[in-house]
């Protein structure tokens, strides 16, 4: 992707101030989508992305900048700007030489989406339009995305390290309009993994897209969702957006370093009902949030974080790390070239547990049946966090009735992680989501079993 | 600018005589600096570049863009935009902006101020920012993160149909989250402000709203679940009045997913509610004399006194609709318009934030809103959001609350506002808003 020996003067120039650690990272991005949307194929689009972003640290300083000019000059004026930037103190001629390292990728793409004819992939979206059609006549709009991305990386940094990765990855989503006498309703789905065009080998376009056609259709016949407090229980996959909030953001190490997490200082304690092992694995084979290594060039790595209830570590990126004198977890991860990396999730789940699901709403007396969550969001510092419900239903008497309208669930991390009261054994990844934090989005994936939490508050309009 | 126009020319002038070439091209440099504990945390200096393109032939449109503006790319973009356009479908109403007569308002975005000052002086107002928290309350026991930011953009639009427009502007902001606490008890509190350069910013206010907004959710406790009356201060009332007229494009409307389609005319909001979304107006921080397509902006009358007066179009959707284009294009270099809203700007009530408070019985005044992302739904209308906030009780201001949500639909709560106050805010967003009261909101809480 560019010249070693360019790479290597780059980061002597960087740290010509004198700073304590100088770091380069390449990036050269193309991606493509195609959307169909009201009966026709709407647009292609293509992106294109290259350029490298520098940094320079010095003590608790960091400089940064970035160029799409990745010419010597282009490289040596952004790392005058970033050493500038970090005002190091000394100076002087600093030589790095660099040892590639290679790190073996979660797995092996086997088709690369840029071999694949446009046509081919246009082809998809008019499928999945005619089968969420067919679901009914109330279907009155449908809208169909496919898009693929290629992100080659290149990190080196003044400790020499060298090391690079090739990420591909596909995406379809569909989304559904119903409409009936109680106006408009949505339905959604959406598959995506760290793969080529084999991913709709995998995966059934035409079941995807009835599934999607159903959930729009199910909630033409929604009441109005309860307010207050009540036992949630939650589909299996979706729930791994309520622990990417309740906790997961809570257990980024910057964060924590702030004192701005309710679980700062609470490595060793009972943080979660002993049912729950909470995990973040980077290295979860074709897996949305997958990479071989991260932004910060250390491998991914399968991180526990909770174990039995009890919280174990933290996730680290390379600075805050640095600072405990200790490994980085293999967390450190940017949107972009154009981006100061931080401490991100990869795949955050929670293993099965020892409940049949069918036995965990039967055992429910009255309470919401979470069947597909939305995005959320959280506040680390108090805890509290939302989530969306867009498929849920109530539960009366140990059993699943009316479907609800939309809306959030709100509850507070730390409680209820002691709430969690049924865990099953039908563990499933949920939907591919896009993380933000400050401004950044990176891809994640979650996952859990059937799981209960015996009070969260729901957010209806109903008494 | 120049520079852009003569780039946006080069590649129109390859379109083939049957083909509508339209070239989007920006540039950008920025500073940031984020500061920790007195000290800097990060400086970054960014330069940006970007160019798209879009090729229509025989109605199928296709897009390609590029983080660059290097003229071997540019060709190559132009080339894979007109591929893209192979695949697309024939739709009779695609196809680009044509000049409609209307002349641009004159407006000039743009602060030498941001393009003289030093890196030195930039790092000063993050450290002071971060500092007034700090020391603005004992109960302050940190601050996430306090920012400065500033920007110099410059862009283009350049298209065969006859578009030929450029614009540079300048901004700068701050923000910063306040961390504060009372034994076991840690609450956060947001303040941020924007201008065109450092000096409309207004520092000592966002540090004693976040000092203020975080000191005051301590002892904050769950409420019990109500039907009761929301207080929306002006940066709330902008969200929801957002999406709300989100809701309004004319693009969702033809493709049926809007519940306002087919309620042109009609008494869809109180009476107290007139709104615009007007780009034209100097005073927002989103002024912009041209739109997505380079159509001069205008000011386009939403709301009249509770009626809705327009949908909002770009060329697409005005043509499909039989209409013109309201300028309301909104784009980047790196993605193709689509309707949305500019600077929204609501008509002020004549009564005060006191009286609009005095007369609620029971409520709550919302203090900070989450998950507007993930329980708000535009198509069916949905609301539910979580809050923090002050019961309101009695026409007073009462004890703080929060982990609730409060829930309505949006069809609803334009017909449930109550009351607009009369404390017009020219919001960091570009919005101007007041104080709002809306009647019939379920609070879901205990």
């Amino acid at each position: 992707m560019i010249d070693e020996a360019i790479v290597e003067r780059t980061l002597g120039a960087a740290l010509r101030t004198g700073g304590d650690f100088a770091e380069v990272f390449v990036e050269d991005k193309r991606s493509s989508s195609a959307m169909y949307d009201d009966g026709k194929v709407e647009e292609l689009t293509s992106g294109r992305d290259r350029g490298a972003g520098i940094r320079v640290v010095v003590g608790d300083t960091t400089g940064f900048a970035h160029t799409a000019d990745l010419s010597e000059p282009g490289l040596a004026a952004a790392a005058e700007a970033a050493a500038a930037a970090a005002r190091g103190g000394g100076g002087g001629e600093r030589v790095v030489s660099l040892e590639r390292r290679s790190t073996e990728p979660p797995n092996e793409v086997e088709i690369l989406p840029e071999t694949i004819p446009k046509a081919s992939k246009v082809e998809l979206l008019g499928r999945a339009d005619s089968a969420a059609r067919a679901q009914g006549s109330a279907i009155s709009q449908v809208m169909a995305r496919y898009a693929d991305s290629r992100r080659r990386i290149l990190v080196a940094n003044s400790d020499g390290l060298l090391a690079g990765d090739d990420q591909v990855k596909s995406l379809f989503s569909i989304s559904c309009v119903a409409s009936g006498d109680t106006g408009l309703q949505t339905g959604r789905e959406s598959i995506g993994a760290t793969v080529g065009f084999e991913l709709f080998d995998t995966y059934d376009i035409e079941e995807l897209a009835r599934r999607a056609a159903q959930r729009a259709l199910t909630k033409l016949d929604a009441v109005p969702a309860p307010s207050g407090e009540m036992p949630v229980v939650i589909g299996k996959g979706g729930g791994g957006v309520l622990f990417h909030e309740a906790c997961g953001h809570g257990l980024e190490a910057d964060l924590v370093n702030k004192n701005a997490s309710v679980f700062a200082g609470r490595v060793g304690q009972q943080v979660a009902n002993p049912l729950v092992t909470l995990v973040d694995d980077g290295t979860m084979a074709k897996e949305w949030g997958c990479y071989a290594i991260d932004d910060e060039g250390r491998p991914a790595q399968r991180n526990t974080l909770i174990e039995n209830g009890v919280l174990t570590d933290y996730m680290w990126d390379h600075l805050r790390a640095r600072k405990e004198g200790r490994e980085s977890s293999g967390n450190g991860r940017r949107q972009s070239y154009q981006h100061l990396p931080m401490v991100r999730m990869t795949n955050t789940f929670i293993g099965n547990g020892p409940d049949d699901p069918d036995d965990i709403v039967a055992g429910t007396e009255r309470g919401v049946f979470v069947a597909q969550l939305g995005g959320g969001q959280v506040n680390t510092a108090t805890g509290d966090f939302v989530f969306g419900m867009t498929e849920a239903y109530l539960i009366e008497d140990g059993k699943i009735t009316a479907p609800l309208r939309e809306g959030n669930l709100i509850g507070n991390g730390p409680e209820v992680l002691t709430r969690i009261d049924a865990l099953g054994n039908d563990f499933a990844m949920g939907s591919p989501g896009t993380c933000g934090k400050d401004g950044q989005g990176v891809p994640v994936g979650d996952g859990t079993p059937t799981l209960r939490v015996a009070r969260l508050t729901v957010g209806g309009t109903a008494a | 600018m120049d520079d852009l126009l003569e780039l946006g020319d080069r590649l129109v002038t390859m379109a083939a005589p049957d083909e509508q070439v339209e070239v989007v091209l920006g540039a950008g440099r920025g500073t940031s600096v984020r500061a920790y504990d007195g000290e800097i945390e990060a400086f970054t200096s960014a330069t940006s570049r970007a160019i798209g393109v879009r090729v229509v032939v025989d109605g199928r449109q296709g897009f390609a863009s590029a983080g660059t503006l290097d003229d071997g790319v540019a060709v190559e973009t132009l080339a894979e935009a007109r591929d893209n356009a192979l695949f697309a479908q024939p739709d009779e109403h695609v196809g680009l902006a044509e000049p409609d007569g209307v002349e641009p308002i004159p407006l000039d975005p743009w602060s030498p101020v941001v393009g003289e000052m030093t890196d030195g002086e930039r790092i000063e107002l993050a450290i002071d920012l971060e500092r007034r928290v700090r020391s603005g309350d004992p109960r302050i026991t940190g601050v996430r993160s306090a920012s400065y930011g500033d920007a110099q953009s410059t862009g283009a639009i350049v298209s065969s149909t006859g578009i030929r427009v450029a614009g540079r502007s300048t901004h700068a902001g701050v923000s910063v989250l306040a961390l504060a606490a009372d034994g076991d008890d840690t609450t956060t509190g947001y303040g941020y402000d924007s201008g065109r350069d450092h000096t409309d910013l207004d520092i000592e206010r966002v540090a004693d709203d976040a000092v203020e907004r975080s000191t005051a959710m301590l002892g904050a406790t769950k409420p019990a679940s109500a039907r009761l009356a929301i207080v929306l201060e002006p940066r709330f009332a902008a969200s929801l009045l957002g999406i709300a007229a989100g809701m309004l494009s004319g693009e969702r409307v033809l493709k049926g997913r809007s519940p306002f389609a087919e309620r042109l005319g009609e008494k869809i909001a109180a009476p107290m509610l007139t709104l615009v979304d007007d780009p034209t107006d100097a005073r927002s921080i989103a002024a912009d004399d041209h739109d997505g397509e380079g159509l001069a902006t205008r000011r386009n009358v939403l709301f009249a006194a509770g009626e809705l007066r327009t949908f909002l179009y770009d060329s697409y959707s005005a043509r499909r609709a039989g209409t013109a284009s309201t300028a309301s294009a909104v784009r980047s270099a790196r993605s193709t318009p689509s309707v949305g809203i500019q600077a929204l700007a609501v008509e002020p009530g004549t009564g005060s934030v006191d009286d609009l408070v005095g007369g609620i019985d029971l409520g709550i005044a919302v203090h900070s809103m989450s998950g507007l992302h993930s329980g708000v739904n535009a198509v069916s209308g949905d609301f539910s959001v979580g809050v923090e906030g002050h019961m309101i009780r009695a026409g007073a201001r009462a004890e703080p609350v929060r982990e609730a949500t409060i829930a309505s639909t949006i069809p609803r709560m334009l017909l449930d506002l109550r009351a607009i106050a009369d404390d017009l805010t020219w919001l960091p967003s570009g919005a101007a808003m007041c104080t709002m009261a809306i009647d019939g909101v379920t609070l879901g809480g205990t």
